[in-house]
């Protein structure tokens, strides 16, 4: 049996979301060359909402772009392949800054291949991770710049994230399997 | 959601969804091929062997595109130059290039059933490129693929085959896909070039040029395979352009525009005229275009091995 606990409910994510548009606003200094680049599937609606945040905010129109990894992953024979493959299509990435937006950084695995792909479509002037939850449980070495909330989490646990766009309701869950 | 299997050796084993998967599965390849980078790590390591027995120009070098732009190893292996032309049965060469640690190979030969012959003898992947008059499944993919992105859908649409069915691969291809996904298939020929019984496989027979060009909504006009006729199936190439030729007057009794499809290469003048063929509803370069896509897609999906899962929510990366 599957436990599920609330980690975040809708209002607490609108906070943090504010709360990592004007870090990330911060942290690159303005708003000049910024551009906000989703991985495929939630991040790209996450980055959607963190534009229209910053847009606001700073009077701004910020490029976005999606990303899928999918072919960049590095465990295509251990898990088969994805059945469907997303879209990727960014904006000229050339002398940007570039953060990535995911909903979770678990292994780090996932924004490895999401780093390679970037510098296939160009050579930005800086690169910053931006994410919803950070679960720990890193595989490599890789951090996050801006994140929503911490958490520290077993490999048996899930953190399930679900958006409005996509799913109807804004919930951070925590799905626990007891050990048997 | 099903996979793939180990080989590809035509499109009447495939189930509707699995055709529906490949045929997804080639949409995000063709924004590959649009990238500077025209290059994505997905085949890292793997080796592939191509290993054509019968000339072939585009499929070849449409397979060797999509390879190298997965990032797989390629080789390639003609007949001619090859100990092939010594004598070594298909068996031998495939087990000595197994020998050398291979993934995939990507057969063409003349003999029908020759992919699968192999594809139940080795361990690795066989993909079927054209095997005599049996299939030639990628072809009938990015063919389908092409008719999709025109009319959005399959279901329903009229796609008349027209010209040397008997001898082609293209042909049986198309009428295993394009049936299964719930189009209606047509062809059109002279009696001695559409195979016998072939009503059986579901297909409207349109023995006119003029008939299929009234009743369908693309044509897919097929090579006069010259090579492979042995008898006289027709009178001269002058008298088939002049009864079954697709031409620009013939085009304009159309009720409606049709969508042009042809495999290549063209015979310019036999069965089509070169203003069809280079004209505004033509997508005979869009088909070799979207070759690649499919043929990543097929590649791609056989590599993986087995399905992979579908996450319910999103959250944790692998």
């Amino acid at each position: 049996m599957t436990a599920r606990t609330q980690l975040l409910d809708d209002r607490a994510i609108g906070r943090a979301l504010v709360r990592m548009a004007s870090e990330i606003v911060e942290r690159c200094g303005g708003t000049a060359d910024v551009v906000l680049v989703g991985i495929q599937r939630r991040g790209v609606e996450l980055a959607q909402r963190l534009k229209r945040l910053i847009d606001a905010a700073e009077q701004t129109d910020l490029p976005t772009g999606k990303l899928d990894i999918t072919l960049y992953r590095d465990d295509l024979q251990a898990i088969g392949p994805r059945p469907v493959v997303g879209e990727t299509s960014l904006p000229d990435l050339e002398g940007r800054i570039v953060v990535i937006v995911d909903d979770v950084l678990y292994t780090g695995r996932t924004v490895r291949a999401a780093l390679d792909e970037v510098t296939d479509f160009g050579r930005p002037r800086r690169v910053l991770l931006c994410v919803l939850v950070d679960r720990g449980g890193r595989e490599l070495p890789i951090q996050a710049d801006v994140i929503g909330t911490t958490v520290s989490l077993t490999a048996t646990d899930r953190v399930d994230v679900l958006l409005s766009e996509r799913d109807g309701r804004d919930v951070v869950e925590l799905v626990r399997t007891p050990p048997a | 959601m099903t996979g793939l299997g180990k080989d590809l050796v035509g499109l009447e084993p495939l189930s509707a969804d699995q055709l529906r998967l490949i045929l997804d599965t080639a949409e995000p390849f063709k924004e590959v091929s649009e990238r500077q980078i025209k290059k994505v790590p997905a085949l890292r390591g793997k080796t592939i062997v191509n290993l054509f027995f019968e000339a072939s120009t585009r499929t070849r070098i449409s397979f060797e595109f999509a390879e190298k732009r997965l990032s797989a190893d390629t080789v390639n292996v003609a007949a001619s130059g090859s100990s092939v032309s010594k004598g070594e049965t298909l068996v031998d060469t495939a087990k000595n290039l197994e020998a050398m640690r291979i993934d995939m190979v990507v057969i063409r030969h003349g003999s029908s059933g020759a992919a699968s012959f192999l594809g139940q003898r080795i361990a690795s992947n066989v993909i079927n490129a054209g095997d005599g008059k049996h299939e030639h499944p990628t072809q009938g993919l990015l063919d389908m693929l092409t008719l999709r992105d025109r009319f959005k859908r399959l279901e329903g649409i009229k796609v008349a085959i027209c010209g040397d069915v008997l001898h082609s691969r293209v042909a049986r291809s198309n009428i295993w896909g394009l049936t299964k996904l719930g189009a209606e298939v047509g062809v059109c020929g002279p009696p001695p070039l559409l195979p016998r019984n072939i009503e059986e496989l579901g297909v409207t027979i349109l023995p006119r040029i003029e008939d299929a060009i009234a009743w369908a909504d693309a044509l897919n006009i097929l090579r006069l395979q010259l090579e492979r006729m042995t008898a006289g199936f027709i009178p001269s190439l002058r008298e088939y352009n002049r009864v079954f030729g697709v031409t620009t007057e013939r085009l304009k009794k159309a009720p409606k525009d049709l969508l042009i499809l042809h495999p290549g290469p063209m015979n310019r003048g036999v069965e089509i005229d070169s203003d069809v063929a280079d004209g505004e509803h033509s997508v005979i370069l869009p088909q070799v275009t979207n070759g690649v896509a499919v043929r990543m897609a097929v590649l791609y999906l056989l590599a993986g091995g087995r399905p992979g899962p579908q996450q319910a929510a999103g959250g944790d990366e692998a």
